[in-house]
């Protein structure tokens, strides 16, 4: 259960700036390469992403594992594409220009290569967003800038209690794994199908009847100590926005809204080079 | 008996620790056998959650525990099946005050009223909603998507009428707590 990105505490400036600045960046970012088509703010997004990846100094050994995972599923994604619907991208952009013939009804045309050009970046923009978020915001403050952005402070709570408690969760899932493991449960792909499903409940079923238990004891201990009897509440991790927040935010405000603008100024999502 | 709507401390837990643990089981899958297909086990256990604590806590669970788990192990968050898993919750949730699993009462009425819920449930979230949405927000190829929707109905209703089932008539018969005095005849 390594396999996991966590936030690391260091020194730069992404990691001094709040989490409320990095969380309306975080957003904005994904949304806008989620609505935008455009080859040209998809590459300029991407360049911007990994710079931003660059300052925020994350290691190798940090993401590595996830990165090799995410590739993994993007090249079978994009298999797959092409494999439902190779003429996608001809109908997309409304020209046809073959370049070689693969077998059966599937050719290869420079207009499907684009397009899946076009999917590969969007995905791969996302992710340096995504780690540069996870690795250098403190999960504590995170929960502080949800309340700040408006989301009432029960739900920010609930978040909260859900990063503190993944890493226990984790564990004593490894805790009834190794007990069960020692009584003889085979976990491996040796197993047959229905005994692997009988196996994976004799780990989870304990797993998550000592969590409801758990749920029960912390929401006990926050009754006493009068959770919830004030509409508002304060955070101890939340940090005071200070210039360079207010740098960020403008400029990613700006360049998403910029993005946008270029995506959709010509009434259509996509960039099209073939007319 | 009271409507499973309201928010208060034990709502913000148990969506906290539910979140944890369905981030946590993310990683937990039984391979069909195909490449790139498995059965999720976190699927039974949101459906599980969804029966017991309502359509609040349910979607919330799905909506945060779908995010960090995808964030956490993927990197990325993939929006539009972040969504769906909330519209499955408030479906199977919806008619927890019927199910009556604290209360010690899920019995074979309230099983078929379970399954029934999570084959609609499923069906609406990721035959319709997942695959709308990826085709709206990512463009991706129609037949593509659906093919991918139908598969991850079939798999997540299989595993929740198997361990969603088992997990939820077992926490019934252990947690149940408000009628667990039984007349001697």
């Amino acid at each position: 259960m390594a396999r996991i990105l966590t936030y690391e505490e260091k020194d730069t400036w992404i990691h001094r700036l709040s989490g409320v600045t990095k969380l309306v960046f975080f957003l904005l970012w994904t949304m806008t390469s989620m609505l935008s088509y455009d080859t040209r703010v998809l590459l300029a997004m991407m360049l911007g992403s990994l710079v931003i990846y660059k300052m925020s100094k994350t290691e190798w050994k940090q993401v590595g594992t996830v990165l090799k995972f995410i590739l993994f599923f993007l090249v079978i994604n994009l298999i797959a594409i092409f494999l439902f619907s190779p003429y996608e991208g001809v109908g997309i952009y409304g020209t046809r220009s073959d370049l070689f013939h693969l077998f059966g009804n599937y050719w290869v045309t420079k207009e499907q290569l684009f397009y899946e050009l076009n999917v590969m970046m969007k995905y791969v923009t996302i992710v340096p967003a995504v780690f540069m978020f996870v690795v250098t915001t403190n999960p504590s403050e995170f929960a502080a800038s949800l309340n700040r952005i408006g989301i009432s402070y029960n739900i920010g709570y609930s978040v909260a209690i859900a990063l503190r408690y993944i890493p226990d969760v984790q564990d004593d899932f490894s805790k009834i794994r190794n007990a069960q493991e020692a009584r003889g449960i085979e976990m491996s792909g040796k197993a047959s199908f229905s005994s692997r499903i009988k196996n994976t409940a004799a780990i989870i079923f304990p797993l998550i009847f000592t969590s409801m238990d758990r749920i029960d004891v912390v929401s006990n201990a926050m009754e006493l100590r009068g959770f919830g009897k004030h509409k508002k509440r304060t955070w101890y991790m939340g940090k005071k926005l200070k210039r360079a927040d207010y740098v960020t935010l403008a400029v990613t405000v700006l360049l998403s809204a910029l993005f946008l603008f270029i995506t959709f100024h010509d009434g259509d999502r996509f960039y099209n080079p073939f007319v | 008996m009271e409507a499973k709507l309201k928010f208060g401390v034990k709502e913000v837990v148990a969506v906290g620790i539910g979140s944890a643990l369905f981030v946590a089981l993310t990683q937990v899958q039984i391979p069909l056998g195909i490449p790139n297909t498995a059965l999720q086990p976190r699927a039974a256990l949101l459906a599980f959650l969804s029966a017991v604590f309502g359509p609040v806590v349910g979607a919330a669970v799905g909506l945060i525990g779908h995010a960090l788990g995808d964030m956490f192990f993927y990197g990325s968050a993939w929006w539009s099946w972040v969504f769906p898993e909330a519209i499955f919750a408030i479906v199977v949730g919806a008619f927890a005050n019927k199910y009556g699993v604290k209360e010690g009462a899920f019995g074979k009425k309230e099983i078929i009223l379970f399954n029934v819920m999570q084959v609609i449930g499923n069906a609406v979230a990721w035959i319709l909603a997942a695959p709308i949405l990826d085709i709206l927000i990512y463009k991706e190829p129609a037949q593509k998507v659906f093919v991918q929707g139908v598969g991850a109905w079939l798999g997540n209703v299989l595993i929740i009428a198997v361990l969603g089932t088992l997990l939820t008539v077992g926490y019934a018969k252990v947690g149940a707590k408000s009628s667990s005095l039984m007349k001697e005849d």
